[in-house]
């Protein structure tokens, strides 16, 4: 199993170590419950060291992700801003969901997901990137402080990151020294991303720690990110799902003239299902992956779903047949039972409020 | 890893305490609560209804994963912790207090086969 520079932190901290996507990274360090509550109320921090960073440099980078990535970063024009898009295969199914800072002209920074790193990287080079060569940055750990506190307790913790970070908006990000330094994040909450030499990863993690960021795990980030209506690759979409059927097509740029890779799938192939979410509305069990959904007007899946902390009731979010709407009725099997839910839109949580 | 020597347990993780009237309390053990994670909800069977050793009795979901309870010897239920319902965390927090439900044994010598806290603790080593 692999291991990030963080793992002698996780093991001081009773972390219990689980494999993920090859991986041996915590999945709490005690209770994920209460770690979920420390992010929405006041501050924690993941190790996303998992997670690749890949810049692509020269003077064809922008040119070759128009290409390469469903969403426009011909819209980055201020340095730092970041781009959520998915990268597609030639009939739109989702190779990966990412982000993409611009950094300059010639310099995009791109972090995708720890499973579908060396895929990711293999598709990229068999595209032709002219002009722009890829450079995975495995030299970098990440680190995700997250919540209402986050910023300041960072800045406490690592007072010379402040002056790069406190002018950023939502979704720029500085170079801060050695640390990149990115307000983004994968809980519906505020917060920072830190791209770090994994040299200096630990000796961040156990400052931030003093400064009273709570270390959360894998469970946390599901409930998280779940709560904020976020999907997981691998989970909510895949190979076989194209964006317009994973609640992703506001990820997709089909106006524009570029071309890029799965446009004209896109452009062709009817959406089948649609993505909402889901509310059990009595109890009587857990929404779960895999569970079948019951509509008047057919038959869905749920493809994630957990119990929710913040609302003390399980959450899902479901592929549904494309009639479905919120406020429909519906019913989802678990075990031998039917349990009523209500059909809603995703986000559920959004900056520690509830939004269904 | 908590095995109280006073208690019989099954391979699958349940517990068992022979109460004084007769009756045997139901629980999950440490290592099962452990694993599982934390609790979120507990379905439990009726008082009334009759369980063959081995049936599916009750259910207990974590954050992570439900999981089924067996009945380990057969009997009927006498009564169900409902205390459980409102907080499930409690078989993370006590597990050898946090019975699910109450059996009236057919066979009043059955648990007395099922493994002791030795046995148990042999048994996923």
């Amino acid at each position: 199993m692999l291991q990030t520079p963080l793992i002698d932190a996780h093991r001081r901290a009773g972390a219990k170590l689980v494999e993920f996507a090859g991986w041996e990274l915590p999945l709490h360090y005690g209770s994920q419950i209460e770690e979920h509550h420390a992010v929405r109320r006041a501050a924690g921090m993941f190790d996303t060291s998992h997670m690749l960073a890949l810049d692509v440099e020269g003077a064809g980078a922008g040119s070759f992700l128009a290409r390469a990535l469903a969403n426009n970063v011909g819209r980055l024009t201020r340095p730092g801003k970041a781009l959520y898009s998915c990268m597609l295969r030639e009939d739109g199914g989702i190779l990966d969901d990412l982000l993409v800072h611009f950094l300059r002209a010639d310099l995009f920074r791109v972090v995708v997901n720890a499973a579908t790193a060396d895929k990711d990287l293999a598709w990229l080079a068999s595209l032709g990137p002219e002009g722009a060569t890829l450079r995975p940055r495995r030299d970098l750990a990440m680190i995700a402080v997250q919540g209402p506190q986050a910023r300041e307790r960072t800045w406490a913790a690592l007072p010379a990151l402040r002056a790069a970070s406190e002018p950023l908006g939502a979704f720029f990000g500085a170079q801060a020294g050695a640390a990149f330094v990115s307000r983004t994040g994968y809980t519906g909450e505020d917060g920072f991303e830190l791209l770090l030499p994994a040299a200096q990863a630990e000796d961040a993690w156990e400052r931030l720690a003093r400064a009273g960021v709570r270390p959360c795990g894998l469970g946390a980030r599901d409930t998280l990110r779940l709560e904020a209506g976020m999907n997981l690759y691998g989970q909510d979409m895949d190979e076989h799902t194209t964006p317009l059927e994973c609640g992703l097509g506001w990820t997709v740029d089909l106006e524009s003239s570029r071309d890029f890779v799965g446009k004209r799938a896109l452009a062709t192939r009817l959406a089948a299902r649609v993505q909402l979410g889901l509310l059990l509305a009595q109890g009587g069990g857990v929404l779960r992956a895999h569970q079948r959904v019951r509509l008047a007007h057919g038959e869905g899946e749920i493809t994630s779903g957990s119990f929710s902390p913040t609302l003390r009731t399980s959450i899902a979010l479901a592929r549904l047949p494309v009639r479905a709407a919120p406020g429909d009725a519906a019913e989802v099997e678990v075990r031998d039972k039917r349990l009523p839910v209500h059909i809603v839109r995703p986000p559920f949580v959004r900056h520690g409020r509830i939004l269904v | 890893m908590n095995v109280p020597e006073d208690l019989r347990y099954t391979a699958s993780h349940e517990w068992l305490r022979a109460e004084a009237d007769g009756t045997l309390s139901v629980g999950i053990t440490d290592h099962a609560q452990e694993s599982l994670g934390e609790m979120v909800f507990v379905e439990l069977p009726e008082p009334g209804r009759s369980l063959a050793a081995g049936d599916g009795a009750a259910v207990v979901e974590s954050v992570k994963a439900a999981s089924d309870v067996y009945a380990p010897v057969a009997g009927e239920v006498v009564a169900a912790n409902t205390a459980l319902n409102d907080d499930p965390g409690k078989l993370n927090k006590a597990p050898y207090d946090a019975w699910l439900f109450r059996l009236r044994p057919s066979d009043p010598s059955a648990a007395g086969k099922l493994l002791d806290a030795g046995a148990y603790r042999k048994s996923f080593k």
